[in-house]
């Protein structure tokens, strides 16, 4: 199975909460320091992450939110 | 391991916000939770992927979203409140390969905009426009919106809307599918990921509607204000999906693109010889513009004639070959048909003026060369404006004449009897027009040109009658019978 | 077959005529009394030509086309007479602030309110001023016969787009209901879209807004329109004299008053009265320089208007008031004749 991550940029974030509330794996939550804009930004709390995407489309930031997917090195060749 | 991005900040958004005032330049300016920063990713998202980033318009409205163009990298506008359809019309219009994104608030489409919206969906425009219902308005600072739902509390609605007094809510998508034209309407919630990704396929098809110049396709989205509507991240998506989605029943109201061709607009033509064959008009040998043969000195004065008589009698358009005839023969002419009270009492008169020299006052009243009238009523009202030297046509079946000086001349003609008896009372104008070549024969013209005039009357007569050609011989028969008939006092 | 340049057109088709030989692109109007003649004419002639004509559900729809048109680089234009003129001021105080050209038709009609549709000059103020919300100016432009109809649309869009800026042509209905012989121009070729065009090919980042949120940017927007039009006051006032020489008496006319003028001024002289006529051709710019030239000569300006009085403060203006400026005006859609006009100048004398 592949591996994904999600990555939180949090001075792009505004700490709505949509996120932690969406993801149906607990892999999102607040953070408690506030940002540049003075929001708490949502952090990465576990390693869960399925790449469904959900979280990504349902925050309102474009860069906020980025899920990368593992690439095997076989498929570089 | 390596790692590519599956989801990430898309490319249709500029990589940096560079319009947007301020130190922050890569997000953008709405309040945390906001449904239109979750749209505008959907929007991107698309138009990058569609691959129609370079014949897009994002029509950024009046409203939060009145700063769309700080982030789309694609074309953009900023519209009155409102008049994103209509603008979008006229975008649409000038390309028809153009993509144009309306997109539109509540207020902006359901009140203020209202008119443009529906006439351009009733015209099925191909484009594409999102409507953004959350229930109040936003920018202003939470007044009551066209969708605002009974008893909630705005600004302006501060005991809850009043089904009484404001209303109900304005259900757009249900309106704008019982229309013909529109190929595609859905209304959708930007709540759950679920429904997310349902308004992320209704965004996709829309567009793909447009690309495939299917007409107008709209969708609605059910957002969140948070702000204003004083809610948390998960109580937000608890008002769209229970009460607002109540009111507001997502779904599929009209999906018919699949049985519309692509609309296709004519290509305008610029070619100055075709352009010329349109607008110049053409003419035979026999109708091109000269003078009379000679030059009388009668033709060196301005000559100012004024035509009244019944509605129904041809005034103006004698007045209409009069002219017609002043221009055949290379004078400069002016034809102004008075309209007034006058024209609802059931009569009509016109001013002509034909000269060598520019034409000043085109109208004919104190300084009248010669009065043609073809009834009694316009035979007293415009004597005295008959010159005391100038000459007067009178229609005899209908006209006692009184009160000529003796230095007036005139011209008489049964011309209504003629026209009665000849089938068509609209023929009078012609028959007098008959007296009106006596005159000059008599005065003022000598052969050919005494011919040359019968010739011009025959000319004007084709051109005023042109594409209604049954009409063309009768008309010169009247003339010729008015001729014939008229006689001096 | 040959082909004639020479028609009888009344001022109104005139209008149509010289925007298609202009190159326009699009016709975006709504029915109204007494200007509908301009949208019967586009109704068929752009279509013949391939071009677009749309009859739009409002004024406020058929402006707001425009201002899409012209977005996208296209040479677009509406007509209307003064009530739809208010309906439109909205998009074209946009249009200034985005600066974006096209060219809007006045044939102005009896106000205020439905007023009646026999001829007026009513509508200068709304449209000379600029009419709408903001420091803006249009230039408007005022033949005074269907051939000027004509010409004058096309040098309308020559502006507009030299400018980019909102042109009127405003004009009375007698003017446009008219019928005159016109000498057409030759059509001018086509062009290439401007670089700034909302259009495929061009720079996709280009946009129009008249939206500057911070006060300086705002301020300095403001500043930017200013300066232009003092730069279009300097260069571009056009006027016509006539008997104007020797002239004392001088009627300032437009439309068809500038007109009935010339009558008025030629029975004058017939008389020993020494008038003259300083007939403006563009009202924005109003011709400030040429009548600023005649308080020398002048005893008396007399403004001759089919209104209250609205032209005769840019009159003062222009002459710092150096010389008394009489008004002779009729309202209501009632002309004036030649003779009124020689009889109440008789008067002022």
């Amino acid at each position: 199975m592949k591996k994904y991550q999600v990555k939180i940029a949090p001075d792009e974030c505004k700490g709505c909460q949509r996120c932690v509330i969406a993801c149906t794996r607990n892999v999102l939550a607040m953070g408690k320091e506030l940002n540049i804009m003075g929001f708490p930004a949502a952090t990465v709390q576990s390693s869960d992450c399925i790449g469904c995407g959900i979280c990504f489309y349902t925050c309102p930031e474009p860069g906020a939110i980025t899920i990368y997917r593992e690439v095997a090195d076989d498929a570089q060749k | 391991m390596k790692y590519e991005v599956v989801h990430g900040r898309s490319k249709g958004f500029f990589d940096s916000f560079n319009r947007r005032p301020g130190a922050i330049k890569t997000n953008m300016h709405y309040c945390p939770g906001c449904g239109h920063g979750i749209l505008h990713k959907l929007i991107a998202e698309a138009i990058e992927d569609l691959q129609i980033k370079e014949r897009t318009v994002f029509i950024s409205p009046v409203g939060c979203s009145v700063f769309g163009y700080y982030y789309f990298d694609c074309f953009g506008i900023s519209v009155p409140h409102g008049r994103a359809p209509a603008v979008g019309t006229g975008l649409i219009r000038s390309d028809e390969n153009n993509i144009v994104i309306s997109y539109q608030g509540d207020g902006d489409l359901g009140a203020i905009g209202l008119n443009e919206f529906l006439q351009t969906a009733n015209r099925g425009e191909n484009m594409a426009v999102f409507f953004v219902n959350n229930a109040i308005y936003g920018m202003t600072g939470g007044q009551m919106a066209p969708t605002t739902l009974p008893g909630q509390k705005t600004i302006t609605s501060p005991l809850g809307r009043s089904v009484q007094s404001e209303g109900y809510p304005l259900k757009v998508a249900e309106m704008v599918a019982a229309l013909d034209a529109p190929v595609y309407v859905e209304r959708v919630a930007l709540s759950s990921g679920r429904n997310i990704m349902k308004a992320r396929a209704a965004l996709r098809k829309a567009l793909q509607n447009t690309i495939d110049k299917k007409g107008f396709s709209f969708v609605e989205f059910l957002t969140g204000c948070p702000v204003n509507l004083k809610k948390s991240a998960s109580e937000i998506n608890t008002f769209i999906d229970e009460q607002m989605s109540k009111y507001f029943v997502p779904g599929v109201y009209k999906d018919i693109a699949e049985n519309r061709d692509p609309i296709r607009r004519p290509q305008p033509v610029f070619a100055p010889e075709t352009v010329k064959q349109v607008l110049y008009g053409s003419y035979t040998q026999s109708a091109a513009v000269r003078d009379f043969s000679k030059l009388q000195p009668f033709f060196n004065k301005e000559r100012r004639i004024k035509i009244a008589g019944s509605g129904g009698q041809g005034v103006l358009s004698l007045g209409y070959i009069l002219a017609n005839m002043g221009n055949l023969r290379n004078f400069n002419v002016s034809y102004l048909p008075m309209y007034g009270p006058e024209m609802r009492g059931g009569t009509a008169n016109c001013s002509v003026v034909i000269s060598k020299q520019e034409i000043s006052s085109p109208m004919v009243d104190s300084n009248c060369n010669l009065l043609i009238v073809l009834n009694q009523q316009s035979f007293d009202k415009f004597l005295p404006e008959l010159k005391t030297n100038g000459f007067v046509i009178y229609d005899s079946s209908n006209v006692t004449p009184h009160d000529l000086l003796p230095t007036q001349g005139a011209y008489h003609v049964n011309a209504s009897e003629l026209a009665r008896d000849l089938g068509d009372l609209r023929y009078a104008n012609l028959a007098i027009l008959g007296a009106v070549s006596l005159l000059m024969d008599d005065y003022f013209l000598e052969e050919p040109d005494k011919s040359d005039f019968e010739a011009v009357v025959a000319e004007a007569i084709r051109s005023c009658f042109s594409g209604k050609e049954k009409l063309i011989t009768p008309n010169i028969n009247a003339f010729y019978l008015g001729k014939h008939k008229a006689q001096p006092n | 077959m040959m082909l004639k340049n020479k028609r009888l057109l009344s001022g109104n088709e005139a209008v149509i005529y010289g925007a298609l030989l202009a190159g326009a692109d699009a016709y975006y109007g709504y029915p109204i009394t007494p200007a509908s003649e301009i949208a019967h004419t586009a109704a068929v002639k752009f279509p013949e030509l391939g071009r677009v004509f749309l009859q739009a559900e409002s004024e406020i729809g058929a402006i707001n086309m425009v201002m899409g048109a012209a977005a996208a680089g296209r040479r677009a234009m509406t007509a209307s007479s003064g009530l739809g003129i208010s309906l439109k001021q909205e998009a074209v105080s946009y249009l200034a602030g985005s600066e974006l050209p096209c060219v809007i038709v006045d044939i102005m009609r009896g106000g205020p309110g439905l007023g009646n549709i026999a001829p007026e000059q009513a509508d200068y103020n709304q449209v000379v001023k600029g009419g709408g919300h903001g420091s803006y100016r249009c230039i408007v432009l005022a033949p005074g016969s269907a051939q000027e109809m004509c010409d004058m649309t096309g040098k309308a869009f020559e502006l507009a787009e030299k400018y980019a800026m909102p042109v009127y042509i405003l004009t009375d209905a007698v003017i446009g209901q008219m019928i005159e012989s016109v000498t057409l121009p030759e059509p001018l070729p086509n062009r290439e879209l401007p670089d700034n065009a909302l259009a495929i090919g061009k720079n996709r980042n280009n946009f129009f807004t008249s939206i500057y949120l911070e006060p300086d940017e705002l301020e300095a927007h403001n500043i930017k329109l200013q300066k232009k039009y003092a730069v279009i006051q300097e260069r571009e006032e056009l006027s016509e004299d006539y008997l104007l020489e020797d002239a004392e008496f001088i009627y300032i006319a437009y439309g068809i008053c500038g007109r009935l003028a010339k009558n008025a001024a030629e029975q004058l002289r017939k008389k020993g009265i020494k008038a003259g006529v300083l007939r403006p051709k563009t009202l924005f710019p109003f011709p400030k320089k040429r009548i600023a030239g005649l308080v020398g000569q002048a005893q008396k300006f007399i403004s001759v208007e089919l209104s209250c009085g609205q032209m005769i403060d840019d009159i003062k203006l222009a002459i710092n008031c150096a010389n008394p400026v009489e008004l002779i005006n009729r309202m209501g859609g009632n002309m004036l004749s030649v003779a009124e006009i020689v009889e109440r100048t008789e008067k002022l004398l």
